[in-house]
């Protein structure tokens, strides 16, 4: 049976639009690095190097706070297995200027992603967007050299840590 | 123009080894587990060398190096040090041209960057930081007639630092000069990426130091960079990176009670003010180019001027006189000295520049210049190429608010003063900025509103010994390239001294 794309549950207090999902490759790998790691984590980073990427964790080797906001939290077990929770986590300033777009976690051939538990495969998650549906998006530009970024883009919605 | 030949044939100015151990105690030591990676040069996405793939236990023994060389070295007169440091600054620019190669085959940027910035600046700040080392006095005050108060620097002991890939031979100098000159000893894990030029580099000057003074450890960032910045036996941890490992080694050293300087990243608002629009002279000319200047290193590095403001007025002309410019930009064989733009430096780095070209064109950007992978042909064909990319959007949208560590510029425009600086600030970060003004008194009150720790006026990416360089906001903690950062990595002793004979009288 070939492996299924999983979606997150949503986490966010008051939202009913899941935000984040992960690409059959992802599943695979995750798996595997569950096998070997035990319970995992996502954080998705900013900036740099190594940055805008999701960083995969040891659950609980990141340490949040109220200072992030869970997105979702995917289930890694086939069906009728023992459930296999890991969370995407992200900072509140990040999530400010992210909450408009659709996440989904792929898996590309590269190296190196600061402590992130994939880098010794030789691959890393990469991260592919969508705007989501459910949200305002930006206005089309009308004035090409500028939209007014206020009255375009509603302020995001607060974040909520839960 | 020059070719360079590139590394493993005739005629190159570096020879690689086939396979690379861990630096340690002054020599090679193989890592202990007995498993090597692969380093690949982007310019061509081919394994040219092997690594060690090191674990924690490569990392206790580089810190048992670092601590039994720490106290002799920690004791050694600033003026010895000076004199170490100085002989290293000598030895690298006696050998420009073999480690400017090493670098460009290692990372992918253009040779011409590496002769003319990467490289000397390495020799410059070994340079700088021996004659800051040589300059810093302690302090003392006299409190009373008879108490004095003495304080003396001291170095903290072994320190451990994690290097980026965007210049790995200068951001290790970066971290190296402050902390040797300071009398520390170092285990210093370079980014797997790019693995191998540092140690060329170790080559070259590891006779220099004592033994055990700088020790480096390859591998992964799970398994050696996080024994090395969690570890009890550092006493101060430097990163550059991005946010989550910084916040994540930030929260090692609480765990230890160590102190930790961190770098990570930027997305600096480059602004231009009409009024260098005003005569198309010279300085139109200047700012032209410090607008093209998101181009430089591939735009891999983290004060790229990644987002343009451009005042209204100018809109349209200056930004279509920039568009132009970049569109010349020379894209090549990296080791050739015409080349302006070379190669990203890792595969994955590639694909994730592409998906922001995605979700910028999703969110309604309009796409200005490039856009796309670029296929040099021969042999460069699976190097990792991408055309210098210009997105005309607003500031919300994810492509001005995420460090893209790529050759794409996000552009938009703003009204007036406020506008300019409401929008430079509407950004996590705070690393750097760039304004452009014919006029002193808007370019120094612009300077001084932008919340970042580097501003260019009328300039862009000088990065000279002696300017301090750090981020506000979330670009993390500290200063480097400036005597500040010898603090970095000293203690303060304070000896308080009565020089009275009489008692307290308390007991």
């Amino acid at each position: 049976m070939s492996t299924p794309t999983i979606t997150a549950s949503v986490t966010i207090a008051g939202e009913t639009v899941p935000r984040v999902e992960l690409t059959p490759v992802a599943v695979d790998l995750l798996r595997s690095l569950w096998e070997e790691h035990g319970p995992l984590m996502f954080h998705q980073s900013g900036g740099c190097c190594d940055g805008s990427s999701p960083m995969l964790f040891m659950a609980g080797e990141f340490i949040t706070s109220d200072q992030d906001v869970r997105l979702g939290q995917f289930d890694l077990a086939p069906a009728d297995a023992p459930s296999q929770p890991l969370d995407f986590w992200m900072s509140a300033e990040q999530f400010n200027y992210w909450s408009h777009t659709f996440l989904t976690v792929d898996v590309v051939p590269g190296r190196g992603s600061g402590f992130s538990a994939e880098a010794p495969r030789g691959v890393r998650f990469l991260i592919r967007s969508e705007l989501m549906t459910t949200m305002t998006p930006f206005a089309a530009p009308a004035d090409t050299d500028r939209v007014d970024a206020d009255a375009a883009h509603p302020p995001a919605p607060a974040p909520v840590p839960s | 123009m020059t070719v360079y030949a590139a590394p493993g044939t005739p005629g190159s100015t570096v020879t690689f080894k086939s396979r690379y151990e861990n630096w340690i105690g002054g020599e090679w030591v193989a890592p202990v587990k007995g498993q090597y990676f692969e380093d690949i040069t982007p310019v061509t996405g081919k394994p040219f060398a092997e690594v060690a793939r090191g674990t924690a236990e490569d990392i206790e023994l580089a810190l048992d190096a670092a601590h039994k060389a720490a106290p002799a070295w920690g004791k050694t007169s600033p003026t010895e040090r000076a004199a170490v440091l100085n002989k290293i600054a000598d030895l690298i620019d006696a050998n420009v041209e073999m480690l400017a190669v090493a670098e460009t085959w290692d990372n992918g940027k253009a040779v011409r960057e590496t002769i003319n910035a990467d490289i000397p600046l390495a020799a410059d700040h070994f340079r700088y930081f021996a004659s800051a080392i040589r300059a810093q006095d302690g302090d003392h005050a006299q409190l009373d007639g008879d108490t004095v108060s003495y304080q003396f620097h001291e170095p903290l002991g072994v320190v451990g630092q994690i290097i980026p890939w965007n210049f790995p031979i200068l951001m290790a100098v970066w971290k190296l000069a402050p902390a040797l000159a300071a009398g520390n000893a170092v285990v210093l894990k370079p980014a797997e990426q790019t693995p191998v030029s540092i140690l060329v580099l170790m080559e070259l000057i590891g006779d220099i130091l004592p033994p055990g003074v700088v020790n480096v450890v390859n591998g992964f960032g799970l398994e050696a960079g996080k024994p090395l910045a969690s570890s009890n036996r550092i006493r101060k941890i430097a990163f550059t990176g991005e946010t989550t490992t910084g916040r994540l080694i930030l929260q090692y050293a609480s765990a230890n009670i160590i102190p930790s300087t961190v770098e990570l990243g930027g997305k600096s608002p480059n602004i231009f003010f009409s009024d260098v629009a005003q005569e198309k002279d010279a300085f139109y000319d200047k700012a032209q180019e410090g607008f093209v200047l998101f181009a430089f290193n591939q735009g891999e590095v983290c004060t790229a001027p990644s987002r343009a403001l451009l005042q209204k007025p100018i809109y349209d002309s200056f930004l279509g006189d920039a568009v132009t410019r970049a569109r010349k930009i020379i894209q090549g064989n990296p080791l050739d000295t015409d080349t302006q733009m070379g190669a990203q430096a890792s595969n994955d780095q590639l694909e994730k520049i592409l998906s922001y070209i995605d979700i910028g064109t999703k969110e309604g950007a309009k796409l200005a210049l490039g856009g796309e992978r670029v296929d040099l042909g021969g042999d460069l064909t699976d190097g990792y190429y991408v055309q210098p990319t210009i997105f005309e959007g607003h500031n919300k949208m994810r492509l001005f608010q995420e460090e893209i560590f790529g050759p794409v510029l996000a552009v938009t425009s703003f009204t007036d003063y406020d506008d300019a600086i409401s929008i430079a600030n509407d950004t996590i970060y705070g690393l750097g900025a760039g304004v452009w003004s014919r006029n002193g008194n808007v370019a120094y009150r612009a300077g001084r509103d932008i919340q970042a720790g580097r501003v260019w006026v009328n300039n862009y990416h000088a990065y000279p010994a002696g300017a301090a360089f750090g981020g506000y906001k979330s670009s993390g903690i500290g200063r480097e390239n400036n005597k500040l950062a010898l603090g970095h990595y000293q203690q303060t002793k304070n000896l308080l001294v009565s020089y009275s004979e009489n008692k307290l009288g308390f007991f």
